[in-house]
């Protein structure tokens, strides 16, 4: 009996290799869609003929979805984060100065360093500086109205500007946007490519806009609503607004992460 | 009660809405604001690999193409190596190629280009041979959440035919919605490709 036992042992069982830790293999955390706006959401109209009809086909992580753009100082300028300064022409922009920060996290609550974020808005008045964008509200000669920033070795993100207005659209005869500030941010991989909205804290559009009313969750309806961040404003001169972005988490240890130089 | 488990949720996804191109392709918006630009150029003189124009539209449920859509790829190297530290697969990298670029759709015809090079086979993490491929992101007006799907080369059927993605795809039927048609115009290769959002071609869209 006693000499049969190891031949009954499954080989694999003997194997050299030790276990690897269970968030160890750098993919990243299934999607939660349903704190997401679905792709078809009719008070949203344009969202319509837009919208997938068949299934999304689930992927497990591969190569191609870890892996993605790395970016560096070297792709940005100096006045790339001063949106008071990076278009001003023979004054500064008109309107609220800010200044918004925040962290870049993932879903383990790890900062994601080193990674771009990229924003746009209309201007004080509610005027994007855009060739298609014919709202009566006029340009700011001296406000471009977009920026981008490189997160520092903790996640750490911040930028300067001038509060954006409100602007009405065409979706209801009387559909207006809530101010808000548009945010696109990498991760370290192209499966946490995302693309969102800031919105303003206090601003009463927000319960009324049909864009920010497809997300059918309340709480990550109400984490994209920025507080007023009286500790991070600069007396005399600039109100700051807090927005931390949560990327999808990375099943990958913190220092796993930096030794692949992440 | 049992611990919690606090991980955070992620931070839920809008729309790019119709003036994406100010924060992304300001030079699309109308007016120059940064020293750098990103663009649909991937390639400088000294990359490596065969030079090749991927060139479509993205087509709404009335087979109207979009004409405010911005599409980001992602793609290996002609040694089929993602310039990103996570692969650690054998091809040499290439200093002259990210992989990575976005393009907005012409306002007037939606036609959508890159200037890149054919990616190679990619070897997965489990040692798997991929076909060449594609990733590519999908963003725009009426589009709540990225939308994320892949091309791959009508010039590869053997590695298409093994590839461990398309084989996922359920209906032979589908998996042809994504792949890119190989032409010679003008002593240029350009590979064509229609993303269709919806109706009976719809391009297969990855929940990555």
């Amino acid at each position: 009996m006693n000499a049969q036992a190891p031949a009954l042992r499954d080989p694999r069982l003997n194997r050299p290799e030790p276990l690897t830790p269970p968030l160890g293999d750098g993919g990243f955390f299934q999607r939660d869609r349903a704190i997401h706006p679905p792709a078809h959401a009719p008070g949203y109209k344009s969202s319509v003929l837009r919208s997938p009809r068949q299934s999304l086909l689930s992927l497990e992580n591969s190569i191609s979805e870890i892996t993605g753009p790395v970016f560096g100082h070297n792709d940005l300028g100096p006045l790339d984060n001063d949106l008071i300064r990076n278009y001003a022409k023979d004054g500064d922009p008109i309107g609220e100065r800010i200044v918004v920060h925040g962290r870049v996290l993932d879903e383990t609550g790890r900062g994601v360093p080193n990674t771009l974020v990229e924003f746009w808005q209309a201007n004080a008045g509610g005027r994007y500086r855009h060739r298609k964008d014919t709202y009566l509200a006029p340009i700011d000669p001296n406000f471009g109205g977009c920026g981008r920033a490189l997160t520092d070795d903790t996640g750490y993100y911040y930028f300067r500007t001038v509060k954006p207005g409100p602007y009405p659209w065409r979706n209801y005869v009387n559909s207006w946007r809530p101010a808000h500030i548009h945010f696109s941010v990498f991760g370290s991989g192209f499966a946490q490519r995302l693309i969102t909205q800031m919105y303003f804290e206090g601003d009463p559009l927000i319960p009324v806009c049909p864009i920010l009313t497809t997300i059918p969750d309340k709480d990550a309806l109400d984490r994209l609503v920025a507080p007023l961040d009286l500790n991070a404003s600069t007396p005399f001169d600039s109100l700051a607004y807090r927005f931390d972005i949560v990327l999808r988490g990375q099943r990958s240890t913190y220092f796993e992460n930096r030794t692949a130089g992440n | 009660m049992p611990q919690p488990l606090n991980y955070l949720k992620e931070t839920a996804s809008q729309t790019a809405g119709p003036y994406v191109h100010i924060g992304l392709i300001p030079a699309m918006a109308g007016f120059d604001i940064f020293e750098k630009n990103f663009s649909n150029v991937l390639v400088t003189p000294n990359t490596k690999g065969e030079r090749i124009t991927l060139e479509g539209k993205v087509l709404d449920g009335t087979g109207t193409p979009l004409r405010d859509v911005l599409l980001e790829i992602w793609q290996a190297n002609a040694a089929g190596r993602y310039n990103h530290p996570a692969d650690r697969s054998a091809g040499a990298l290439d200093d002259e190629f990210r992989g990575w670029g976005r393009a907005g759709s012409d306002f007037d015809s939606g036609l959508v280009t890159f200037e890149t090079i054919k990616p190679g086979a990619i070897t997965d993490r489990t040692g798997r041979k991929c076909a060449p491929h594609v990733n590519v992101w999908i963003v725009a007006r009426g589009i709540n959440i990225g939308l994320n799907t892949r091309l791959y080369f009508s010039d590869e059927e053997a590695a298409n035919a093994a590839d461990p993605v398309l084989n996922l795809i359920e209906q032979p039927i589908r998996r042809k919605t994504l792949i890119a048609t190989r032409s010679e115009r003008a002593g240029k290769v350009v590979y064509a490709f229609t993303i269709n959002l919806q109706g009976p071609e719809e391009t297969v869209f990855f929940d990555v």
